[in-house]
């Protein structure tokens, strides 16, 4: 009797762990943190690109509408490709403030005017701190955040692409 | 042309496999007294089949032959030929096709090395063993066929990682393959031992020898791999507890108490269902490490790329295996004799048992730290890092009661042992122990509540296995094995409180000065070689009164763009010196990063004592004394 | 139960000082537990990447605003999950992780008693 039971149990813990172990080699090995939706620190201080003064970022954001944060930089290829869907995003009357990530200032600018300016405004972070209060990685980023709650609603990491646009377009006016 | 010879000698081994498995099925089932001379026919075709198959695949990596899909993702025709040659196992489809080789080989000696068993317990051998080769093969002819065509031919390979470019790791995989592969033989022949009744001494003196060559075979494939994460990953630790690292110490712990078990086995005839259980264990350990580098759901350094279907096969094969065992050892329980026997609290069997206690505890800490992430994910969706501190917080303080079980587990007598009265030998021992650690840790202000008895205990099982060579009477191997082993422990422990580091942005010309030696950056000398830029880094250590320097280099390859930092490192019997350069973005700054370890080449050393205990045992025929 | 097997847990845990390997400033003790997520298997201690040099700049910032190193995970944790930090804490999510082990250890001590004759 023990050794039927000790038998059918020793069965069913294996028959959860196959189980278990099926469903793991389908979880997405995406360890980025897309779903995090975190509060930023609004008391952040930061330099514009264009203008060398110090600002605080809460003046940059809408109160009652969300904004887009895109971090960027001269040097990164991929930030280059989704240029174009940013200027589109502009287009559409979204707000989209930027950061400028450990890049030099001739250079940010340099890209900006040959390939058109699609932020409200840029911040600099020269040593990629700014960037880890919105928890990012690395770049591109981009992010929508609350103006009301400061809190990121959606994350996309790495570059944007076209159908991004609808979403994002969605997400903010749902949220204003 | 070899892609054929390879790819059909592939399918030859297959019907092999699938007539013997037939064959010994029948054969076990009726009453013959012999085994079938085609036996042994059939399996040494498969054997030359396979190996036929290896070769081509060797072959095509060293003839560059790029119209083999598998060469032409791994390997490049500037690959020095020693490279080309490993290459052919350091990839997914070749390493498999090395698993197949050593399974047939293994199978093939197991037959020639058991003349004087009993039939029906080698057919069921074969038949198990069999079982897995089938297995093997159609999950490479499946998923993961090494002699994929290309066409059109292209005219250069694509796999030039300088990482795996390192003597260490060309040769680690394929030892660790025959201490992991060296386990289906103990699986298939205990379950075979299961249902043929045969459990008892005499199997275990058979079975022993290949635990023994698993046990050391695995243990050199873990120090391999260690020393290359040491070499070249470049950072300076020597584990790092990552899953696939951690995949190779599992089966370890399971060996180790199974060797142990045996023993028992062979001189007091008990312990049978346990042995049959770790056996069981040991070899579903393996395997289990094999599906979890191979899917690809371990997130780890290692891990070759992945294929889910891969993942699915290994899965679903491990566990009809698993299945196999448990319901075989289930219906056969019955058979196995148990004269019920005492065992005494002072006894070499109790000290055993201690043993497996301990072995199955850091297995399960290992296990659960390694495997809790994935599970934790698919069940409630969090993502976790199970990383050094978890299995330092739970391994290290257990350390305290193994240690001191091992140094007075091993001289107890079998069945039953007198609480001698105390020995002033150990006395004296003890108290040079506490002396010589009371100077060690006066040398440091790092320590913690820990390492006081932790050094206290490792240097007296260090004083009492040097003694045991000259006192006790057990066998030799054993002698050396435990003092490898303790050896070991104190050097990671002395190495772990003495480690000291800095890590400092210099610019040449710039001095450190760091525990009173002196690190100088005198020059960087860029060159250029064969495929890649060379920043050569020259420094001076000074210390006291004398001096040395390290030559730490920074290699720029294009295509694809990779920096590699080659640590430069200076071993002495007493430390290593350890330095490590990397470029920084800002102009003419070098962040260099220096380590002082100490007793690092004894880690090593102790290691290769241990598996030459084990080697001893092998090749000594009359291990008798215990 | 449940209560007592957390109470001896906590105990264990708290007087089971950490082992880390070098005497080391702050920084250097609490980066090398926080893996570098852009990179393989690597600390941002270990890393140079620029994400690893950004965030030992992070937490210098914030030791020397005062914070404990409790707070400045946990600041980590809110930005990028538990699965930035190497030690995971003990919480309702971990508990089996850390008492498994030990569950195991006693139940197997259990068993030898039953099979060894005390006398």
């Amino acid at each position: 009797m023990s050794k039927n039971i000790k038998f059918l149990g020793l069965l069913l813990t294996l028959i959860i762990i196959f189980i278990i172990l099926l469903k793991g080699l389908n979880v997405s090995k995406d360890y980025s943190n897309e779903k995090l939706k975190n509060k930023i620190d609004f008391s952040l201080n930061a330099k514009k690109l264009f203008s060398d003064e110090i600002i605080n970022i809460s003046d940059l954001f809408d109160k009652n509408s969300p904004s887009v944060v895109n971090i960027w930089a001269s040097w990164c290829a991929p930030c280059r490709e989704e240029h174009q869907f940013l200027m589109k995003l502009k287009d559409m009357n979204i707000n989209i403030i930027g950061i400028n990530y450990k890049d030099s200032q001739k250079n940010a600018k340099n890209f900006l005017s040959s390939l058109g300016n699609p932020y409200s405004e840029v911040i600099t972070d020269n040593d990629g701190t700014k960037s880890i209060e919105f928890g990012a990685i690395g770049v591109p980023e981009t992010f929508i955040i609350s103006g009301k709650t400061n809190e990121i609603i959606k994350k996309y990491i790495g570059p944007l692409t076209n159908e991004n646009l609808l979403e994002i377009k969605k997400f903010i006016k749902e949220n204003v | 042309m070899s892609n054929y010879l390879g790819n059909y000698s592939l399918y030859i081994a297959l019907i092999a496999s699938v007539y013997l498995i037939f064959k010994s099925y029948l054969d076990a089932n009726s009453e013959n007294k012999y085994l079938d001379k085609n036996f042994i026919l059939i399996t040494s075709i498969q054997t030359v089949m396979i190996t036929v198959s290896f070769f081509s695949l060797v072959a095509a990596f060293v003839i560059s032959d790029f119209s083999n899909e598998t060469v032409f993702n791994n390997s490049h025709t500037l690959k020095p030929l020693f490279y080309k040659v490993s290459g052919t196992w350091g990839n997914h489809e070749g390493s498999l096709l090395l698993w197949l080789l050593v399974l047939s080989i293994f199978l093939f000696i197991f037959l020639l090395n058991s003349r004087s068993q009993d039939t029906k317990y080698k057919l069921l051998t074969i038949l198990f063993q069999q079982i897995i080769i089938s297995g093997f093969l159609v999950f490479i002819l499946l998923t993961s066929n090494p002699f994929k065509m290309l066409y059109p031919i292209p005219s250069e390979g694509l796999g030039l990682n300088p990482i795996l470019q390192d003597p260490a790791l060309a040769i680690h995989p394929p030892i660790l393959y025959l201490g992991y592969v060296g386990t289906s033989i103990i699986f298939s022949a205990s379950l075979a031992s299961m249902i043929s009744g045969n459990i008892g001494d005499k199997w275990a003196r058979h079975i022993k020898k290949w635990v023994l060559v698993s046990w050391v075979f695995l243990t050199i494939g873990i120090l391999l791999g260690s020393i290359w994460a040491y070499y070249e990953l470049g950072w300076g630790g020597f584990w790092f507890w990552d899953p696939v690292e951690n995949v190779s110490l599992m089966p370890w712990f399971c060996l180790t108490a199974l060797l142990h078990t045996v023993i028992v086995l062979q001189k007091r005839n008990s312990f049978k269902e346990w042995t049959i259980i770790l056996s069981i264990t040991t070899f579903s350990l393996s395997m289990s490490g094999t599906f979890l580098v191979r899917s690809g759901i371990l997130n780890s350094i290692h891990t070759f790329a992945n294929d889910p279907s891969r993942g699915l096969y290994i899965l679903s094969f491990l566990f009809i295996l698993i299945l196999m065992s448990i319901l075989i050892f289930f219906f056969n329980q019955n058979k196995i004799s148990n004269i019920a026997k005492e065992n005494f609290i002072l006894s070499k069997e109790t000290a055993i048992l201690v043993n497996n206690w301990f072995m199955m505890f850091f297995l399960s800490v290992v296990l659960v730290g390694t495997i809790y992430p994935i599970f934790l994910e698919v069940l409630n969706g969090s993502k976790i890092s199970v990383g050094p501190p978890f299995y330092n917080n739970l391994l290290i303080p257990f350390l305290i009661p193994f240690l001191i079980f091992m140094s007075f587990g091993p001289s107890l007598k079998w069945i039953k042992d007198k609480l001698k009265k105390l020995n002033y030998n150990i006395l004296i021992i003890f108290l040079v122990s506490l002396l010589i650690s009371y100077v060690i840790l006066t040398k440091t202000e790092n320590s913690f509540l820990l390492s006081i008895p932790l050094i206290v205990l490792s240097i007296y099982l260090l004083l009492v296995t040097i003694k045991d060579f000259f006192v006790s009477k057990s066998s030799i191997s054993q002698k050396i094995s435990h003092f490898g082993f303790s050896l070991l422990i104190t050097s990671i422990l002395l190495n772990g409180l003495f480690s000291n580091e800095f890590n400092s942005n210099m610019k040449v010309g710039d001095e450190r000065i760091f525990n009173e030696k002196v690190v100088k950056l005198k020059e960087v000398n860029v060159t250029d070689v064969d495929n890649y830029k060379s920043l050569k880094a020259s420094f001076e250590v000074t210390n006291k009164n004398s001096s040395f320097a390290l030559y730490p280099e920074v290699r720029i390859y294009q295509q694809p763009l990779t920096i590699t930092s080659e640590a430069d490192i200076k071993t002495t019997l007493f430390s290593d010196n350890f330095l490590v350069f990397n470029i920084l973005k800002d102009d003419g700054y070098y962040n260099v990063r220096y380590q002082y370890k100490p007793l690092m080449i004894w880690i090593w050393i102790s290691t290769i004592f241990i598996g030459f205990g084990g080697l001893l045992s092998i090749i000594r025929k009359n291990e008798q004394k215990y | 139960m449940f209560k007592i097997i957390n109470l001896v847990l906590f105990l264990y845990f708290t007087f089971n000082i950490s082992y880390a390997n070098e005497t080391n400033t702050k920084v250097d003790q609490i980066t090398k537990n926080l893996r570098c997520l852009i990179c393989q298997g690597q600390s941002v201690y270990d890393s140079q990447s620029d994400f690893a040099i950004s965030m030992k700049l992070v937490v210098k910032k914030k030791i020397n605003e005062g914070k404990e190193d409790k707070e400045i995970y946990d600041y980590l944790k809110n930005k990028y999950g538990e699965w930035i930090v190497y030690d995971p804490e003990l919480n309702r999510n971990t508990f089996l992780l850390w008492s498994i082990p030990l569950i195991l250890f006693v139940f197997g001590g259990l068993l030898i008693v039953r099979k060894v004759s005390i006398k």
